[in-house]
């Protein structure tokens, strides 16, 4: 474990080893994120009942902030929150706060004052969420729901809730991750839980411009041609272009990067005939995708989003499980210093 | 205190009260719904044993448990499957051991998120004497008192077997 991972495991898990924030997935072995799986596909059981809730956070708030803009990560959050009954309060904190001048530790401040039990955190700043699980209260949990270009914990195990589904297993699975590695935060994560999981082979597929360097030590082969690294892919997930994050010219145009790293019909057909394909969001069709392999019948795409809810239930109740299970164990621990 | 019977005597005595609670209460066609763990093993002898066609429920309170707040999350929850329509059904709710009356609180409020049931009857194999809640079985195998720290534990599923084991005070 390098000492970042060492870190992170200290401030993510209690004493026991149970999750008390979900920062990042370093330090986070294979037994913990299998029993992250396996709890979310319970509330994967959930929503499909006439009542799609479970008391488990009732009577307890979850402030979802957001220092960037996001749709889908921030609704599945809410969704996720608001089935496990605990109440949900949405800061956009863009138009907010920080525009009238308030610093985060003010505006934290403040959200603790209201009673908040937990931050979902979203900042442009690789690092924030640690930073605020580092400096709050204690008891109150910190979900890191994307920082930077560091982690996106949550995104990429609903990725491998999904992978799971519809392969049963990671052993022996080729998976690829296509596209803007560099600005991914994405692709970080999850080649970190593809290995952590034991898939066989974690390949990378883009042009060298848009890879970090030393992309290899992240656990992955890279591969520049795409023909040749979609050969007997089991899985193919297939990154969003984050024109937003680009600056100079890393790229030649949208057209030339489609015809040489977008998805298309001919493209999947090199993988494994049953390769599914993977997408978290939001898709820009014809750039990195065909709308035809986007909505075809080996796309997974609207089920991730359907387990991304899951996946939040799990993490969220976990998480806010080991924050109160550490605030029990220490009242005790008190008492018995008294008697 | 009493001496516990064997299981095969506590499932005897299960399925005549059952039969006649049923025949009492008019109900043809019931649901077994057994909690997590030892109650599905017992529901689904007690299914086969009433003669009921349809499968058997299953259900875990893991996420309805009331001592969240002190214990957290229980590491090892599985998917409840209830691979049936409740909605207005009458329904056999099955587990092993009762004790505090706390399950089936939880038990209770889970399966009213999947529609309304017409009734639930309660049966058990044992009813340990040490309710904390107003609620007591309909129909149990036996009645039973035990000693302070001693708990009651049924193992299976195959054979069944219950055992007593002391815990720390």
């Amino acid at each position: 474990m390098t000492v970042n991972a060492a870190a992170a495991h200290h401030l993510q898990l209690t004493r026991d080893g149970q999750l008390r924030h979900f920062l990042t997935l370093d330090g986070l072995g294979r037994a913990l994120l299998t029993d992250i799986l396996d709890t979310a596909d319970s509330f994967i059981e959930v929503g499909e009942r006439s009542i799609k809730k479970v008391p488990l956070l009732r009577g307890r708030t979850v402030a979802n902030l957001f220092f960037e803009p996001s749709t889908r990560t921030r609704s599945t959050f809410e969704l996720a929150a608001k089935r496990l009954s605990a109440d949900v309060l949405n800061l956009d904190i863009n138009t907010s706060a920080t525009s009238k001048g308030e610093s985060l530790s003010d505006t934290l401040l403040n959200l603790e004052a209201m009673a908040s039990d937990m931050f979902v955190v979203r900042h442009a700043q690789s690092g924030a969420a640690h930073f605020i699980a580092e400096s709050v209260t204690p008891g109150v949990a910190i979900i890191n729901a994307g920082d930077g270009r560091h982690a996106h914990p949550t995104q990429a195990m609903l990725d491998m809730l999904t992978i799971r589904q519809n392969k049963g297993t990671f052993e022996g699975l080729k998976v690829a991750i296509v596209g803007d590695i560099l600005h991914s935060r994405v692709a970080r994560s999850q080649i970190r839980a593809l290995n952590e999981l034991g898939a066989e082979q974690v390949r990378v597929i883009a042009p060298g411009t848009l890879l970090p360097r030393d992309v290899e030590s992240l656990g992955c082969t890279v591969e520049y041609d795409m023909a040749k690294g979609m050969k007997d892919l089991d899985v193919v997930i297939m990154l969003r272009l984050q024109k937003e994050r680009m600056e100079g010219a890393l790229l030649p145009s949208e057209r030339e990067f489609y015809r040489l790293y977008g998805l298309s019909q001919e493209k999947l057909a090199l993988a494994h005939p049953e390769c599914i394909v993977m997408h978290p969001g939001p898709i820009n069709r014809g750039v990195e995708i065909e709308s035809a392999v986007a909505d075809g019948p080996q796309s997974v795409i609207l089920s991730q989003v359907t387990n991304g809810i899951a996946i939040r239930m799990a993490v969220m109740s976990m998480a806010m499980g080991g924050q109160v299970a550490e605030r029990q164990q220490k009242r005790s621990t008190l008492k018995g210093d008294q008697s | 205190m009493s001496v516990l019977l064997e299981v095969g005597q506590l499932m005897d005595k299960l399925e005549t009260g059952l039969q006649h609670l049923l025949a009492e209460r008019n109900i043809e066609a019931p649901l077994v719904i057994g909690i997590r763990t030892g109650g599905v093993w017992v529901a689904d002898i007690l299914g086969r044993r009433l003669g009921i066609e349809e499968p058997f429920g299953e259900l875990d309170i893991s996420f309805y448990r009331d001592d969240f707040s002190r214990i957290g999350l229980n590491p090892k929850v599985t998917p409840s499957n209830l691979p049936f329509d409740t909605e207005g059904r009458d329904i056999i709710l099955v587990d092993d051991v009762i004790m505090s009356g706390r399950t089936i609180r939880a038990a209770m409020n889970e399966l009213f998120d999947y529609g309304r049931p017409a009734s639930i009857i309660l049966a058990a194999l044992v009813d340990l004497d040490a309710r904390e809640l107003p609620i007591r079985p309909d129909v149990a195998g036996q009645s039973l008192t035990l000693k302070a720290g001693q708990r009651l534990k049924l193992r299976g599923p195959d054979p069944l077997r219950l055992e007593y084991q002391e815990t720390e005070q």
